[in-house]
């Protein structure tokens, strides 16, 4: 059942796209945090929409986003899943759904994610790259062990 | 070792472990024997924050093996001051030495530099992270007084910053030790800490408490920690709370004879002197221990197995 064979009123005010991605189901309020991860900001001239806080099934409230000319790697959906843990990937070649994914979560995510301890050897001026482990609930610094389990979003490197 | 480098106590296994205690025993017991091991080898000393006693108990134990050390010297004097990074002085020092020690201010900072390096890194203290040197000499002592089977330990002072507890912690975990944690609670165990002992699955041993005495005369081993005053926002506090954690004879009474009674040291006034010259004391042989143990790192690390043949 692809998103766009049961259309209703409120997915109707996001357009259709021809290629590209449309991440659903986005837990609502972080659809903006999904596009950072991604690194579309727009300024490569993507056409994005998107839609926030529409009602869902699913969910009460949810977020989506469609990004037009451009297919999601699987590192990249592995990423959302930290914040959007129930988002659905279609991937849209020629307005049809081809590929459907269910994000699912890495072990490890780098260079995504800042870490927030001042401490840390990642906030200083080291060529290294931040790395951390994905924990069942949270999120967890390699290099000095520190865990997050809320605000994630707010960690996303831009 | 199976690894290549001593980064925390959590990377090692009760069998590293054993590894590391066996060989400190050897070089303890016959130190001439391995007086000639590491001739020419040399010890990269990287202090990014002063430590006088760690770093001349690696000197002393790398000289002791005949090798010699190269000092980075102070950080004042360095071109760190100049703004290198970390990454880029330990891959410039690694041309000089066949092994490295590093002490540094921040976190993560020894797993960080163990990746731009393919000679042993010894992490001597990150930050508020980890000290894995200290605790295989803690273990060393303990096992040397107490032995590390069915032992119950408890751990005492500021548990929340001090590393060489949590590293501690992480290693009595991998034998099943009981520990009972005591402190404050503004002061206890990081939940971090908590949760990794309970992952480790030695959490079913673990316990937590704000007073000695009810668990005092159950314990093999006391290890006390130093509580910071500058921990406290006023002085008051500190005084209210640090006098509590003090050990002195009357303390002691409801101990076992066989209490063995340690510390990392420095202490300030948590253990008091009276208790230096009874049975209980081991802390001064703990700090002796360093050398021996860190031989044996050193020599383990070094050899990199080649010996195992
Ligand atoms: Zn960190």
């Amino acid at each position: 059942m692809s998103e766009e064979s049961t259309p209703d009123d409120h997915e109707l005010r996001v357009s259709k796209i021809r290629d590209g991605t449309v991440i659903d189901h986005v837990r609502g309020g972080q659809a903006l945090n999904v596009l950072a991860i991604v690194g579309i900001d727009g300024s490569e001239g993507e056409e994005v929409s998107v839609g926030m806080n529409v009602p869902s099934d699913r969910l009460a409230r949810k977020d989506i986003v469609k990004v037009e000319g451009r297919e999601l790697s699987q590192d990249e959906v592995d990423v959302l899943s930290l914040i959007a843990p129930d988002a659905t990937i279609n991937i849209v070649r020629e307005f049809e759904v081809e590929e459907k994914h269910r994000v699912e979560p890495p072990e490890t995510v780098e260079g995504v994610l800042s870490c927030p301890n001042p401490g840390c050897i990642t906030t200083g001026d080291e060529p290294v790259d931040s790395r951390f482990e994905v924990l069942e609930d949270g999120v967890r610094c390699d290099f000095c062990g520190t865990i997050v389990r809320e605000g994630i979003a707010d960690l996303i490197e831009t | 070792m199976r690894h290549d480098h001593l980064i925390t106590s959590k990377q090692l296994s009760r069998d590293d472990v054993e590894a590391v205690l066996d060989r400190a025993a050897e070089i303890d017991a016959d130190p001439a024997a391995v007086a000639d091991r590491h001739a020419g080898r040399l010890l990269g000393l990287l202090f990014f924050e002063p430590s006088t006693r760690t770093k001349m108990s690696f000197e002393t134990a790398m000289k002791r093996l005949g090798g010699d050390v190269v000092d980075m010297g102070s950080v004042e004097s360095s071109s760190v001051k100049k703004g290198e990074t970390l990454a880029d002085t330990v891959r410039v020092i690694e041309g000089y030495a066949d092994a490295l020690v590093l002490r540094h201010p921040r976190q993560g900072a020894a797993t960080m530099a163990s990746e731009f390096v393919d000679v042993p890194l010894l992490n001597a203290g990150d930050g508020a992270g980890h000290h894995p040197t200290q605790t295989l000499l803690d273990l060393y002592t303990i096992r040397q007084n107490a032995g590390l089977e069915d032992l119950t330990i408890g751990i005492m002072g500021d548990l929340k910053y001090g590393r060489t507890v949590h590293s501690l912690a992480y290693a009595l975990a991998n034998f099943d030790a009981h520990q009972h944690f005591i402190s404050p609670e503004s002061l206890q165990l990081p939940r971090e800490v908590v949760f990794d002992l309970h992952q480790q699955g030695g959490g079913g041993q673990i316990r937590e408490h704000d007073s000695l005495s009810e668990v005092l005369p159950s314990l093999d081993v006391l290890y006390v920690t130093r509580i910071q005053r500058e921990r406290f926002p006023d002085e008051s506090e500190y005084q209210k709370v640090a006098g509590e954690y003090r050990i002195d004879t009357e303390t002691l009474e409801t101990a076992s004879d066989d209490l063995t009674v340690m510390h990392p040291l420095p202490r300030v006034d948590e253990i008091a002197p009276e208790i230096d010259d009874t049975d209980y004391a081991a802390y001064f042989e703990q700090a002796h221990n360093g050398v021996p143990v860190r031989m044996a790192i050193l020599d383990l690390l070094l050899e990199g197995g080649e010996n195992d043949e």
